[in-house]
């Protein structure tokens, strides 16, 4: 069974003037110790789908339908006492920048021990020590003395350290990191990513990577979704996906690294930018940027098909397929 | 021998950091002594840019990367150590003389959303260094200028009257280009012009930045923390920590032989699409603040190689067989 099943969720954000769809018809599914990441630009609803697992969109956004199962427990349907067990304890989320999501007038060790102490009846004196216990664990020094220190006292990536330290308190079965590494430099960004994959393999924890950077999601993902204005568009093996992408868009942001290209040259960047909530395009969203698009597109919304090992939402690669099947049943005949 | 485009000599420039009297205290050695703390953000900076070429800096946060291009636009004034544009010295310039300079070096800095003044519209942003570098220009003639302008950078000139809130991430960034081309300069410095840019935007950045470059023989001085763009984009490379470049080579020797201890891990720790890339080398520790000014190689304390000689005297830059230039005793010993 798996441990977290989400299934054709629906998140829309509620204005004056219209209902804005964020997130359509999402499905995809997460085993118990699986590392998936989730990829795209700025605007496609990565961090919309991050944010809605654990129910956290605020105002105006809310889920319209769909349902997010973690085990047997339905999570669109609960109140708020019973996802805050669920949250912290069960699925816990790391952010973008340790800064923001730290108290900067609440000491570290302070900040560790409430969360520890809100979820579990135990004496101070024990959270404490579980909180340098895993201090330890992330590898900061002397963690006895950083207990007592300030956020601003850290280093950005000893920030985000403590961080992982907080959740990895409560032994979550699910790790969501929105973008965990984007505010650290390419060699504290290496120590992190070292961390969470350890922390991950060695707990048997679940991790969802939110990440628009290839290279580290090729570092640390098993699996790779692929998202484009609130869909996921292909979805596969991350080394798959990396070396043989199927979706056009997929393709273009892969194409569009500068590793890619010889150096000097120009490079190939995909065309226009990703549609805004309120002007999505009909038919396959990516229709106006693709260079592959056809009347079908602009019209229809293609479906999932399975196209070797990944999936993908794509009218050029149905075509393929098809094209194949039929010259196969000509051999045949 | 032609003349670099920028030569720097020296250029040293120490921030001294704001404590109350209080906090100005020090008890050291038994003693209660009164400092000021100060930051050596560059220590001794020599660097020649060329016409045409892109020089890329590189290093991790606090290393000095910003303040040297601050310095080197005049938006902070150097403490020793001199600029040279073509050979003249610009560094100790007041405002009225800097004012010839300002309209031949421009910057991009690297967040489009706060460079860009929200309550001008792309005309007015554009236009306003036109006017005021030409005075003698007609209104007619700078309408044309920030027409062309617009369009050079991929956007159509019927959205001028726009703010920018009304733009996109990479459409600002182009905008900030044009407002840094609207002068005709011959020398831009981009302060991590890409990091709030999202790839397939960076890509399209990048290749309006080459293209310029192409069409206007620009000389670029790039900042960034993004070796995967400097290895597509720079000509020469310059490795920056705490205040001082350790090594500074061709694009192509750089990446291919990085010879610099902190080079290497560098470059070892950038995640790259390949799978079978080497363990990433482990620094220890994070980039200490410069506040005591270091007696010898900067990067001792991170140095997996250091030895007594790198804790007791500084490294000079010696040039290499492949012309790149590296500091570090390690390498002139021959022990790395």
């Amino acid at each position: 069974m798996n441990l977290l099943s989400v299934t054709n969720l629906h998140v829309n954000f509620h204005t004056k003037a219209q209902e804005l769809a964020a997130l359509i018809d999402v499905s995809f599914t997460l085993n118990r110790g699986e590392r998936i990441a989730i990829v795209g630009e700025s605007g496609a609803g990565k961090s919309v789908l991050g944010f809605s697992i654990v129910n956290l969109i605020g105002k105006p956004g809310y889920i319209h339908s769909g349902s997010i199962r973690l085990e047997n427990d339905e999570l669109t349907k609960m109140n708020l006492r019973q996802l805050q067990e669920v949250r912290g304890k069960r699925i816990a989320m790391i952010f973008q920048d340790p800064m923001m999501t730290l108290n900067p007038v609440i000491t570290i060790g302070a900040q560790l021990v409430e969360t520890i102490r809100s979820h579990t009846k135990i004496s101070y004196k024990d959270a404490r020590n579980i909180a340098i216990e895993k201090l330890n664990h992330v590898q900061i020094a002397s963690p006895e003395r950083r207990f007592d220190q300030y956020p601003h006292e850290l280093s950005g990536g000893m920030r985000q350290r403590v961080i992982i330290a907080a959740v990895l308190l409560l032994n979550p079965d699910i790790i969501i990191a929105d973008e965990p590494t984007t505010a650290l430099d390419v060699t504290i960004q290496a120590e992190i990513l070292q961390l969470l994959l350890a922390i991950c393999r060695d707990n048997g924890v679940a991790l969802v990577l939110i990440s628009h950077d290839l290279g580290v999601v090729s570092k640390v993902a098993e699996r790779t979704l692929v998202m484009y204005a609130g869909r996921i568009v292909e979805e596969g093996p991350t080394l798959e996906i990396i070396n043989d992408p199927q979706h056009p868009y997929t393709q273009g942001l892969l194409n569009a690294l500068p590793q890619m290209t010889l150096p000097g040259q120009r490079l190939n960047q995909i065309q226009g930018s990703m549609p805004s909530l309120i002007e999505r395009p009909s038919g396959c969203a990516f229709h106006p940027r693709c260079p592959y698009a056809k009347e079908k597109c602009k019209k229809e919304q293609p479906s999932f098909i399975h196209s070797g090992v990944s999936s993908v939402a794509c009218f050029l690669v149905e075509d393929m397929i098809n094209e194949f099947a039929n010259q196969d049943q000509e051999v045949s005949k | 021998m032609t003349i670099p485009l920028i030569q720097i000599n020296g250029l040293e420039k120490t921030f001294t950091t704001h404590e109350g009297w209080l906090g100005q205290w020090h008890f050291h050695q038994g003693k209660l002594t009164r400092r000021k703390d100060s930051v050596h953000a560059l220590n001794g900076i020599n660097l020649t840019i060329n016409k045409g070429e892109t020089l890329c800096i590189v290093g991790e946060t606090g290393c000095g990367k910003s303040t040297l291009a601050r310095t080197i636009m005049g938006l902070t004034s150097p403490d020793s150590g001199e600029i040279r544009y073509l050979d003249q010295r610009i560094d100790h310039l007041n405002n009225q003389q800097r004012m010839p300079f300002r309209r031949r070096m421009q910057m991009v800095f690297q967040n489009p959303y706060a460079s860009l003044n929200p309550r001008m519209t792309v005309y007015q942003t554009l236009s306003e260094p036109i006017s005021f570098h030409n005075p003698k220009l007609s209104q007619s003639q700078i309408d044309e200028k920030v027409e062309v302008l617009l369009e050079s950078v991929g956007i159509s000139a019927s959205s001028s009257d726009h703010y920018p809130h009304e733009f996109s991430g990479g459409q600002r960034q182009r905008i900030s280009l044009a407002r840094a081309l609207s002068v005709d300069p011959d020398f831009i410095v981009a302060d991590e012009p890409l990091s709030a840019l999202d790839v397939s935007v960076q890509a399209q950045v990048l290749n309006l930045m080459m293209d310029k470059q192409e069409e206007r023989n620009l000389s670029y001085l790039f900042i960034t923390h993004d070796l995967a763009v400097v290895e597509h984009f720079a000509t020469r490379v310059a490795v920056m920590y705490l205040g001082r470049i350790c090594e500074l080579a061709p694009r192509s020797a750089l990446f291919n032989h990085p010879k610099h201890p902190y080079t290497r891990a560098l470059l070892s720790a950038i995640p790259r699409l390949d799978s079978n890339t080497t363990q990433a080398i482990r620094l220890i520790g994070e980039v200490p603040t410069p506040i005591e000014k270091p007696i010898g190689c900067v990067f001792q304390a991170r140095c997996p190689y250091a030895n007594q000689r790198c804790y007791d005297q500084s490294p000079e830059m010696i040039t290499q067989s492949d012309e790149s230039s590296v500091a570090c005793h390690a390498i002139e010993e021959g022990r790395l």
